[in-house]
């Protein structure tokens, strides 16, 4: 399939899943009655969720095919800093001392910054960034604070427990769309600095000396986009708590579909993760409505067969 | 002959320790200037050194006069390329698209390959005998035809300086007399100068003008293959007993290994 046809499949694919977006749910509303007044609130929260649907999907996609590139490791994801146990402490740690609910995403950011702050110092060695402490740096900055989070919920029980479940498994339920205004600032600014480093993303993915024959300064690109990533899997938290899978899958689907080049892959997978985010949303809300499914269970269940099937058609379907 | 790269006093290498100690060395422009020494005599960390992948402690390195430290970085990459023995990459990139990745120094940020270019990384593709490969993911290449498409890449680069790190070391005789010749054929045809290492001596032997015998980070010896690669130098450096005759055809000189308990 040329380029052209699959640019304008997932085009003609993200309207087809707005438009089912908007009118599926625990209210069906025929396509012809969706501007009607007596529709307008039900409208404006299925509008919010689908716009954060694209966010949090082409944010966490995107991430997660930058660290891939520049970790040159193909587990990296957009949580590769300890983001989501960061952020999840600090929910909790708010939750117990009794911080309004209105500042929980603020609190969550912090938590993620702070998480990414140690990371980050911790793995510099000799003023490089050296992968491998990176990665393990994450890990247990991530495992350490998860475990706090368990000490505390075991000490102050349901409530906590109850916020933390929420983080875990995310949500899209927007409740608030200055909230997500002001996380959208950041991720799409982080998407778009990223998609400015397309080229070098190439070269960096035959080693940073090889890059650096290329003219590239690998080091340093690294970690603007190390930071970059760790910024926008911190915003996107705040609204939507930890939804794994997406950051991690999406980008390997997308590179068997189109190829690695991120020049094509970044805009492409864009698209692929909203309309991804988007049904697992709708998923999420309707299949056993008015129960709904935590997103980050239905990300999963999804994007495994979906991938286990693009492995094995092979490359560049 | 003009010199083109002109070292002076180079000493650097790791974090701890030099590799290279106050070694001076030039290349002329049209050399093909092959660099041999033992496994540790810091040939790749020269290499590194020249293609400011490792910060140098003490010395210049000037090309044409100019510093190279402080040369803009891609501005350096349109003059000087380097080959690695092999590249590792996660990716299936095509070989086309790896090729047009040479073209990244002459590229603006966010710039789209222009026709030109294409045309540019198309002609290298021809010149390596890699075009019938073109569209095929590089991790299906054997290793003869992958080293033919990273130097294809180095050459899309349009160097006048190319730099090649053992080139021919996962490849079989006949595929590293194909990679030779085509180097060969750059280094009369394109004017291209060419700095290689190399550990067969006798390959160094009948493709450079000139050799360069690293031993502890200095050069031992330099000048042509005859001057460079007699029994005497070879055993002092190398540690081992040799026998040097003549090519029957090409005429320079020939290394020939003598197993230790017959020597």
């Amino acid at each position: 399939m040329r380029l052209n046809r699959k640019l304008l499949i997932l085009f003609l694919l993200l309207g087809a899943v707005i438009i089912f977006g908007l009118i599926k749910g625990a209210v069906n509303i025929p396509l012809a009655n969706l501007l009607l007044k007596d529709n307008q609130v039900i409208l404006n929260l299925r509008l919010l969720r689908v716009i954060a649907a694209i966010l949090v999907g082409s944010g966490l996609a995107i991430s997660g095919i930058a660290l891939q590139a520049i970790l040159r490791n193909p587990l990296a994801e957009p949580y590769l800093l300890g983001t989501s146990s960061g952020a999840g402490l600090a929910a909790v740690i708010a939750v117990i001392i009794g911080v309004s609910r209105i500042y929980m995403p603020l609190a969550a950011f912090l938590g993620a910054v702070l998480s990414i702050i140690i990371v980050y110092n911790l793995s510099r060695e000799k003023g490089m960034i050296a992968d491998k402490s990176l990665i393990l740096s994450g890990v247990i900055i991530s495992v350490a604070f998860s475990s706090v989070i368990v000490f505390l919920v075991s000490l102050f029980g349901n409530e906590a427990m109850h916020e933390m479940n929420w983080w875990l498994w995310g949500s899209l339920q927007v409740y608030d769309y200055k909230l997500l205004l002001l996380v959208a600032f950041p991720v799409i600014l982080g998407i778009c600095v990223i998609y400015f480093f397309a080229q070098d993303l190439n070269a960096i993915s035959m080693g940073e000396e090889a890059a650096m024959h290329l003219g590239i300064d690998a080091q340093n690109i690294k970690k603007i986009l190390i930071l970059v990533t760790a910024l926008i899997s911190a915003s996107l938290i705040c609204i939507c708590g930890i939804i794994g899978f997406v950051g991690l899958i999406v980008p390997h689907m997308m590179r068997l579909v189109v190829g690695p080049n991120h020049k094509v892959l970044i805009p492409m997978t864009c698209l692929a993760a909203s309309i991804f985010m988007i049904l697992c949303d709708l998923m999420s809300r309707t299949l056993f409505s008015p129960v709904e499914i935590p997103i980050g269970v239905i990300t999963a269940i999804i994007g495994a067969p979906v991938f286990i099937i693009l492995l094995k058609k092979g490359r560049r379907v | 002959m003009s010199t083109l790269l002109k070292i002076n006093n180079l000493s650097g290498g790791y974090y701890k320790e030099d590799i290279i100690k106050e070694l001076s060395l030039n290349v002329n422009q049209g050399d093909f200037l092959v660099i041999i020494g033992p496994n540790g005599s810091g040939k790749t960390t020269l290499l590194r050194l020249l293609t400011r992948v490792l910060s140098l402690k003490e010395g210049e390195i000037l090309y044409k006069d100019e510093n190279i430290l402080q040369m803009n970085l891609k501005q350096f990459c349109r003059k000087v390329a380097f080959v690695a023995q092999d590249i590792s990459i996660d990716f299936s990139f095509t070989v086309e698209e790896l090729v047009l990745m040479g073209r990244i120094p002459h590229l603006k940020r966010l710039q789209y390959e222009t026709k030109r270019d294409i045309e540019i990384a198309r002609e290298k593709l021809v010149l390596t005998d890699t075009l019938n490969l073109k569209d095929k993911p590089i991790d299906e290449l054997s290793a003869g035809e992958r080293q033919r498409v990273i130097i294809a890449q180095a050459l899309a680069q349009e160097p006048e300086l190319l730099f090649l790190d053992e080139p021919t070391s996962h490849l079989d005789i006949g595929h590293q007399v194909q990679i030779l010749d085509l180097l060969k054929k750059l280094n009369r045809g394109s004017n291209l100068t060419i700095v290689m290492i190399l550990h067969d001596l006798n390959l160094a032997s009948a493709y450079s003008n000139r050799i360069a015998l690293l031993d502890q980070g200095m050069v031992f010896k330099e000048g042509t293959p005859e001057e460079v690669l007699t029994y005497q130098n070879i055993e002092k450096v190398y540690k081992t007993v040799v026998l040097v005759n003549d090519h029957p055809v090409t005429g320079k000189p020939n290394v020939v290994l003598v197993p230790g308990d017959m020597s």
